[in-house]
């Protein structure tokens, strides 16, 4: 790369010859990040992202994961580096990684990693498209592109067949939960009108009661829960190992809300597992999940 | 606030009769009892959603389906009636810990009671119970228990070191026990999945959107307890603020009113976090609020505490539930943002 910032004592060249490396690197490098050399030493702090690596057959690159990855098994044995609150800078820079994929709020690693020389892939949460480009950035900064593109053509196309299926249908109105106090109706987080969870629910042939508010995330009043008028309430959670005793009870916690019609006409889902609240690789898999719960009859 | 005179009757203490004096605390005691009912009652007919009474009490619709009725004693009515009880338990537990600790700074929450109970309710977000909680509410229970376990370590260190109880001891352990409890809770939180944490944050902010009677139901009875005992307490909680010794001279089993002071508002204050969160200044700007506006005798001050700080909860969670409506916003900060500045204004200007 040229030094930019030499530009002053370099002024008997005509500048000409500037603009022509500059518009050359242009055409060279369509994406940023491109045109480095490809990692062979990846630490992913990022659940989604390192799923993502997996896919796009990247995980042999991998030498450290974030405290919460749990997907591909392949990771299992691989040291843990924290996660989006207490990333371990000392445990990653032991691990002599060229590529870093973290938070993009993770502010003071970023510069720090950027101090000592080590690239960094910073994942900002979006909505679905987001989520759909982050991938094949990651792609392309990995050296993967083509297989990148393979793994998001695969998704937009069972997208784009989900949205032919659902096509004309009536959409119900849906309450998106994905926080609540376990077992009772209190401190209630639902999906407002932006971000992948909106983005998907609206892809599932939904329509969200919270649309209007522009917000990712929503704290709810019960009365505003009543007044939503919700058809159907679809509820995730993290806890994939729920037994089946308490996934009845806590289902049963919203009777005492039997104005909302959902809960009279027994239309509340639990969702388990991880992949529901996080923007990975499987989007399309679990937007047809929801849709599958909004639309039995014509989801496979 | 203003339909209660204070100045007048207070300038002729000094001259009035004992009788003058019983029947102006039971004109103000009743005048704080009609502010708190008044509250409660109007509570629940305000709320972003405009209901009709009439379809409200309608016996001819289903439960099942009225929403107007489900709003009014779903949404908004166990609302009022927690917020009185949390409200009112979190008054009277800062009137009696202020005077059996013989500090105005003393809170509910001085003697480590909130944070046992806060760790509770944080282990069983971010751990589940073991066991199925099918038909308990498992957070509220184990704030509760939390609560009873902080109460029973900074009682047992208070009474290890001589005979009696030490007040010195009471409040050291109680504020070493807060940052021990604390310092756990930030550990929890830091085990915790981010779903979790954010669960566990939101409980410290408080929230009375309790949905069903069954939490407040499992608060009357260490509620009805405290306030049985707290009824027996003011008038040697009078002679003790002058101090241990001279109480005793005056004929208070100072040690036996100690003991029970500090069971009765710890008690309160399990019961009332388990319902509603640790919901902060109520416990200490309502009773010196009472005593800017009645004076320091607690036989009035302990039961207009009370009522002045049942009114003041259910106010501040109307708010809490219509300002940014239809997102809840934590009541917590209603009563600190509305009670503090509120605090400072009556403290210069009765100076």
């Amino acid at each position: 790369m040229p030094n930019w910032t030499n530009h002053r004592r370099t002024v008997t060249q005509p500048p000409t010859k500037h603009l022509a490396i500059a518009l050359l690197l242009t055409v060279l490098l369509p994406t940023t990040g491109a045109g480095q050399p490809h990692p062979q030493r990846i630490v992913s702090l990022v659940p989604a992202l390192t799923e993502a690596l997996f896919v796009i057959g990247a995980v042999n690159q991998i030498v450290g994961v974030g405290s919460f990855d749990a997907i591909p098994s392949e990771i299992a044995g691989l040291p843990r580096v924290g996660g989006l609150l207490d990333p371990d800078l000392e445990q990653i820079l032991s691990l002599r990684p060229d590529l870093v994929v973290l938070y993009g709020s993770q502010t003071d690693q970023l510069a720090q990693l950027t101090r000592a020389g080590i690239a960094t892939f910073s994942y900002v949460h979006g909505g679905l498209a987001h989520s759909i480009s982050t991938l094949r950035r990651l792609g392309d900064r990995t050296g993967r592109t083509n297989e990148a593109r393979q793994v998001v053509s695969t998704i937009t196309s069972k997208l784009a067949r989900l949205s032919m299926l659902l096509g004309g249908r009536r959409r119900p109105r849906v309450l998106l939960v994905f926080g609540r106090e376990p077992g009772s109706l209190r401190n209630i987080y639902a999906s407002g009108g932006v971000g992948f969870l909106h983005d998907m629910l609206e892809a599932a042939g939904g329509r969200n009661v919270l649309a209007d508010l522009p917000r990712e995330s929503i704290q709810l009043t019960s009365e505003a829960i009543l007044t939503t008028a919700a058809e159907v309430i679809i509820e995730l959670t993290y806890d994939d190992g729920m037994t089946r005793q308490n996934q009845r009870a806590e289902r049963a916690v919203w009777n005492e809300l039997s104005a909302v019609p959902a809960v009279r006409n027994r239309r509340v889902y639990l969702m388990l597992g991880t992949h529901f609240v996080q923007p990975g690789p499987r989007l399309a898999e679990t937007t047809k999940a929801i849709a599958r719960i909004l639309h039995p009859d014509v989801v496979p | 606030m203003t339909t209660v005179d204070t100045t007048s009757p207070q300038e002729f203490d000094h001259v009035a009769p004992a009788r003058q004096e019983f029947r102006r605390h039971r004109r103000l005691k009743f005048a704080f009892a009609t502010l708190a009912l008044v509250a409660c009652a109007t509570a629940p007919l305000i709320g972003p959603t405009a209901i009709s009474l009439s379809r409200v009490f309608d016996s001819d619709i289903p439960f099942t389906h009225n929403i107007d009725a489900q709003i009014f004693f779903i949404a908004r009515l166990p609302r009022a009636v927690a917020g009185a009880l949390v409200g009112g338990a979190l008054a009277a537990a800062g009137v009696v810990l202020q005077a059996l600790l013989r500090n105005p700074l003393a809170t509910p929450f001085t003697l480590g009671v909130s944070a046992g109970s806060s760790l509770g309710a944080m282990l069983v977000i971010t751990f589940g119970l073991p066991f199925s909680t099918s038909g308990l509410p498992a957070v509220p229970v184990a704030s509760f228990v939390g609560a009873l376990g902080a109460l029973a370590i900074v009682y047992a260190l208070a009474t290890m070191r001589r005979q009696g109880l030490s007040t010195l001891v009471l409040l050291l352990a109680g504020v070493t026990l807060n940052s021990l409890f604390s310092a756990i809770i930030l550990f929890v939180q830091f085990l915790a999945e981010p779903a979790q944490a954010l669960q566990s944050v939101r409980w410290v902010m408080g929230n009375l959107d309790v949905g069903t009677y069954r939490p407040i139901l499992w608060a009357i009875p260490p509620l009805a307890v405290a306030f049985t005992i707290f009824a027996r307490l003011p008038r040697a909680l009078n002679l003790l603020t002058l101090g241990p010794e001279s109480a005793a001279t005056r004929g208070v089993n100072v040690l036996t009113t100690q003991r029970l002071a500090f069971l009765s508002a710890s008690l309160a204050t399990g019961a009332a976090v388990a319902l509603g969160g640790p919901i902060g200044f109520i416990g200490i700007i309502i009773p010196h609020l009472v005593r800017l506006l009645v004076g320091a005798d607690h036989r009035l001050v302990l039961p207009a505490s009370t009522y002045l700080g049942a009114a003041f909860l259910v106010g501040c969670d109307v708010g809490a539930r219509t300002l940014l409506s239809p997102m809840e916003l934590p009541v917590g900060v209603i009563t600190a943002l509305l009670g503090g500045p509120f605090f400072l204004w009556l403290l210069i200007r009765h100076r």
